[in-house]
């Protein structure tokens, strides 16, 4: 009787472990990545000559000497639909778990009419965003 | 013992996988192209029709003098081509070639793919920047401001996919599908595979590297083995999007008479192909068609498809 109930951590700490173990695999491709990079830079060392001018190291620009600084104050037109895209980002994150979720026995239409409140959202945003001509570029 | 090696095993075809095969859409890509605009593409290197040509590019690229520009930022401009390159050798970790092929089986595969797709971008972002060079800024905010358009049809119709298969794991997904999902999931497929090209920055989106505008945009600073690396970059992600593509669309291993790891490669190189073939048929994008087409085209599509997929699987379970 008393065996159960110790078992019962057991296969939690299994499942954890399995859990981890299969992230373990992505950490040494991960690693794995790394050393293609690092392995083809040192065999690039090895090979390649190394002879810096400061003509070679000029910014390039058609030919001509840089005028000014490359880090140019430029108009970013782009910041309203940026707000767009993480309303909507976070939005869709939320579609994953769900989605897992939504069709399993005892939901059916309850999670179905949730999904059109949740299109409907986001359809409204982007009818918004267009009414108030965000999404015209001219 | 038996368990570490299976992962060693697996772990060396994904790294070979990965070295491999973006040069045979890369040698494809050359000759495809060259032929369809009535040429011969690379002819000499390795003697037959040019096919070593590639491998002579890669020790052109690793014996060029490695140049970092006086004014750049370093330690960002030496790092960008790893931080573009290494997301989508990660990636492949996640998907099946067959039933039971593959480097890691994550609860969460598809969620995680995304993500980490999504880092690869910061690639182009930071070169862009750290460049100090007009060209190269301008370069990688087109670059963040066309990822920023292109993640959310991208996201969504993803989530349709796990919608259809109740699972976010990409060999649950694949060996969930059935033939009828690919009029089912038709146009979850197209947004899909269209938003996935633009946020590789393959024409006709290569609005960011326009060489004919900003000279390679991001990577105009950039020289050596570092430049081909970033190359290296783009055609694994045509490898990764179309494998992707056959894991959630087209199911994956899935097919008659020939072995499942056969049937994955033979439909990741048919996308591979109209990848090139796209490229060589259609101009490029301007700035507003750009956003045009992910706005107001392809994100209404994506909702059209998560609802047709929510109706007929709830009209299913019914």
């Amino acid at each position: 009787m008393g065996g159960h109930g110790s078992r019962e951590p057991e296969t939690g700490w299994s499942t954890v472990n399995e859990y981890f173990a299969s992230y373990a695999v992505v950490a040494a491709l991960l690693a794995a990545g790394v050393a293609v990079f690092a392995g083809a830079l040192l065999a690039s060392r090895l090979l390649r000559p190394d002879r810096p001018t400061p003509e070679k190291l000029t910014t390039y620009e058609c030919g001509v000497d840089p005028v000014g600084e490359g880090w140019a104050q430029s108009q970013i037109r782009y910041y309203v639909y940026t707000y767009l895209y993480v309303v909507f980002a976070v939005d869709a994150v939320f579609l994953f778990p769900w989605a897992t979720v939504f069709a399993a026995p005892g939901f059916g239409m309850t999670t179905l009419v949730e999904m059109f409140v949740f299109l409907a959202f986001i359809g409204l945003g982007i009818l918004y965003a267009w009414r108030k001509r965000v999404l015209t570029w001219t | 013992m038996a368990e570490v090696l299976d992962v060693a095993l697996r772990l060396a075809v994904i790294v070979i996988a990965f070295l491999t095969l973006p040069l045979i859409v890369g040698q494809t890509e050359h000759k495809a192209m060259a032929h369809m605009q009535s040429r011969l593409g690379p002819m000499y290197a390795g003697g037959f029709h040019g096919w070593a040509q590639l491998i002579a590019d890669g020790v052109k690229f690793v014996q060029k003098e490695d140049i970092i520009p006086a004014a750049a930022d370093r330690r960002v401009f030496a790092l960008a081509p790893a931080v573009a390159l290494v997301p989508y050798l990660v990636v492949m970790a996640v998907i099946p070639v067959g039933p039971g092929l593959v480097g890691a089986d994550l609860d969460a595969g598809l969620f995680f793919a995304l993500a980490v797709l999504g880092v690869g971008v910061l690639g182009s972002i930071m070169a862009g920047w750290s460049s100090a060079n007009k060209y190269s800024v301008l370069g990688g905010m087109r670059s963040a401001a066309q990822l920023m358009a292109y993640e959310l049809p991208l996201v969504l119709a993803a989530s349709s996919v796990a919608m259809a298969a109740g699972t976010l794991s990409l060999p649950g997904i694949a060996s969930a599908w059935q033939w009828w999902w690919l009029p089912w999931q038709a146009i979850g497929a197209v947004v899909f595979f269209v938003a996935g090209l633009a946020e590789l920055r393959r024409p006709p989106f290569d609005m960011p590297i326009a060489d004919s505008e900003i000279i390679m945009g991001p990577m105009t600073e950039y020289t050596g083995i570092r430049f081909a690396l970033f190359l290296l970059s783009e055609y694994v992600g045509i490898v990764v999007l179309s494998a992707l593509t056959t894991v959630l669309f087209l199911g994956g291993w899935q097919g008659p008479l020939l072995p499942g790891p056969v049937w994955t490669l033979l439909k990741v190189f048919a996308l591979a192909f109209v990848v090139i073939w796209v490229r060589v048929s259609f101009p490029r994008l301007r700035a507003d068609q750009l956003q045009k087409l992910a706005w107001v085209g392809l994100v209404p599509l994506a909702l059209l498809q998560l609802a047709l997929t929510g109706v007929v699987k709830v009209l299913l379970a019914a």
